[in-house]
């Protein structure tokens, strides 16, 4: 048996791929649930009824979609250069850290405010991730492990300002930022829930991604540089350049989802506001196939299993750790069935 | 100033030191080995957590602490076989799979230990390795402390640095993994099997990572709880590329990082008016510092994080 190279990738296979994948994650953590002595198959029925089974419950899914649809296609942008940054969650929390700091006394009207915010929380989000560019681009520094560090070195910066400088006083001892002016708390998309219209900018950050990465030169040297990047050199392509912008897109949409949720949902900030929105975005992007539209689909997919698992493991018992189980599984599961669209096994 | 200056003499601290950096000893020739036959191993902080956690649990199910070292290195062997199966016969991102472990490799180990633990305000605790004692030796001023009355693991990490050495530089088996990391074609026509040496490394350097956690949990504290890797799996990544991937000059880095590491802890009790955030900065601040001090003479193994297919370039 070995692997061979398909002459042509069949459209068809790229969109199963990802179904096939969370059909096989969901498989294999069946057997985590059974041996929690529940059954699987009722398990998920809890799952889906938990996220999807009434308006409320979708709209809490959807509100958890809302920052991982930005934080997917961060991740999407960047591993499409093949630049790996693992630093969303770093990123998210600059950008809520930074529009609740400017935010709090911010004496703009409120959609001007608002709009304002964005670009702060999108321009602290690409400032952190600048750094780790600039080092992997000047000294050939890993940016894997920079991007990670710095996702420690953000989330102690944001707990020295929450307890120190931006400390909010009203918020008895409990250690929260100053929360943004009442002006800048994004509407609600649907009445008395916590959506927000946040959801709708997410998607359409979706679509200027699409349309950014297949409609401008922008986008086809990201892909060239991701490609293959001696043949970008030798076309023209300043690669430097090219990754740079790369590296100022991704760590901007971060920061967009740390604003996004900061205005939309929690209105300061708190060292645990994030359930690990930025690594799930890594997970999101895999599903995605790094495809801006799929992002969308793959991000309701990893919010449903987050929102359904905490209604599940009430429900029957199940630790709601299964969820993350279960989409690490779907990532592994994702990057297999994505080898079999490029390749075939042969005897 | 002089007290930050007179934390220095205190042995104390020097004890602590080969404490702290038992588990990036662990780590870093983990990460060491895999990278050195050509694999990049990102699935070790998730590794190091199931380490913690499948060390901690045998003894807490009645097992000996030995078999809960034993129990850890099974646990990341099995995490690594899962990494060496995609990476390898695969070739699939070492990048994406690695962090793919890490994340799966984690969250199987929160979910097992809720699974079979019951937590209530406290997590449960087991009893841990206690610092050996030797009488006359252990009692010698000042060295005694610090290098004879620690952890019976600790000891283990250190012959585990020598008997690496010994193998990757001195042995058949070495250089075979070494040529491997460098160039796998040139194995094949030794008429060995790249592949299978990359899985070996792997494995066994995933076992180390295990070793790593589960030293946090049998020996450095005694219960487990999510997310007390804290890291330290990343460190031990900047920690192999600051050795140049060499064992001997991985402990001195290990070495170095902990005494920074638990110098800060003390420089807290005694510096006042500056923020404890910062001190805790330090680790991760440092790693990314020692990461560009050697980045441009930096000996990478040729073919790291190339996949090898037969017969594909």
């Amino acid at each position: 048996m070995r692997l061979e190279r398909r002459e042509t990738v069949p459209l068809a296979l790229v969109a199963t791929a990802p179904l096939v994948a969370i059909l096989a994650a969901l498989v294999l953590a069946a057997g985590l649930i059974g041996a929690a002595g529940v059954n699987p198959l009722s398990a998920y029925g809890e799952m889906l009824r938990g996220a999807l089974g009434s308006r409320l419950s979708i709209t809490e899914m959807l509100t958890r979609a809302t920052p991982l649809i930005l934080t997917g296609l961060a991740a999407a942008v960047a591993f499409r250069a093949r630049l790996w940054n693992i630093g969303g969650e770093g990123q998210f929390y600059v950008g809520a850290l930074t529009t609740a700091w400017i935010g709090h006394s911010l004496g703009l009207p409120g959609p001007l405010g608002i709009a304002v915010l964005m670009v702060c929380g999108m321009a602290a989000g690409a400032l952190l991730h600048a750094g780790p560019a600039f080092l992997r681009l000047r000294f050939g520094v890993d940016e894997v492990v920079t991007t990670l560090l710095l996702n420690f070195i953000v989330i102690l910066f944001v707990g020295l300002m929450i307890e120190g400088p931006l400390r909010d006083p009203l918020a008895f001892g409990w250690p929260q930022s100053v929360p943004v002016d009442g002006d800048y708390r994004l509407p609600d998309l649907v009445p008395r829930t916590r959506l927000h219209i946040g959801l709708m900018f997410a998607i359409a950050a979706a679509g200027v991604v699409w349309l950014v990465l297949t409609r401008t030169v922008f986008g086809v040297e990201t892909r060239a540089a991701g490609l293959n990047a001696r043949a970008a050199a030798f076309a023209g392509i300043s690669l430097s350049r090219t990754i740079m912008g790369v590296a100022l897109v991704s760590g901007a949409l971060a920061g967009l989802a740390g604003a996004v949720e900061v205005m939309g949902v929690t209105g300061g900030v708190t060292t645990t506001m994030s359930p690990g929105f930025g690594y799930a975005g890594i997970v999101v992007a895999m599903l995605a196939a790094l495809h801006p539209a799929g992002v969308v689909a793959a991000a309701i997919f990893v919010a449903t299993v987050f929102v359904g698992a905490d209604a599940m493991s009430r429900a029957t018992g199940v630790p709601s750790f299964i969820s993350d189980v279960i989409v690490a599984l779907s990532l592994l599961t994702m990057l297999v069935a994505l080898l079999f669209t490029t390749y075939r096994l042969r005897r | 100033m002089i007290e930050a200056l007179e934390l220095l003499t205190n042995t104390s601290l020097w004890a602590a030191v080969l404490r702290i950096a038992t588990p990036l000893i662990f780590g870093v020739l983990g990460a060491l080995l895999c990278e050195r036959a050509g694999v990049l191993n990102l699935g070790i902080e998730g590794i190091m957590t199931m380490g913690a956690m499948a060390g901690w649990l045998t003894v807490y199910l009645g097992g000996d602490l030995w078999m809960g070292l034993v129990i850890a290195a099974a646990s990341g062997g099995l995490m690594g076989l899962l990494h060496a199966g995609l990476t390898v016969p695969l070739g699939l991102s070492q990048h994406v799979s690695g962090l793919g472990i890490t994340l799966f490799a984690s969250a199987l180990a929160y979910y097992l230990y809720r699974l079979i633990v019951q937590v209530g305000e406290t997590p449960p605790t087991i009893v841990p390795f206690k610092p050996l004692d030797i009488p006359g030796v252990s009692d010698i001023p000042i060295l005694g402390p610090i290098l004879f009355n620690q952890t019976a693991p600790t000891y283990l990490a250190l012959i585990a640095v020598a008997v690496l050495a010994y193998v990757l530089t001195r042995t058949p088996l070495g250089l075979a993994i070494r040529m491997t990391g460098e160039n796998p074609h040139a194995v094949e026509a030794q008429g060995l099997d790249p592949n299978a040496l990359r899985i070996g490394a792997i494995v066994a350097g995933s076992a180390l990572m295990g070793l790593g956690g589960a030293f946090l949990t049998t020996a450095a504290f005694n219960s487990f709880f999510p997310e007390m890797v804290q890291g330290r799996g990343w460190i031990c990544i900047a920690l192999v590329v600051f050795a140049s991937w060499r064992p001997g000059k991985a402990l001195i880095g290990a070495l170095l990082f902990a005494f920074f590491d638990a110098y800060q802890l003390r420089l807290q009790t005694v510096v006042e008016g500056v923020p404890y955030q910062l001190f805790l900065m330090a680790p991760y601040v440092l790693s990314i510092v020692a990461l560009i001090l050697v980045a441009r003479r930096a000996e990478v193994p040729e073919a790291l994080m190339a996949p090898y297919r037969r017969g594909e370039r």
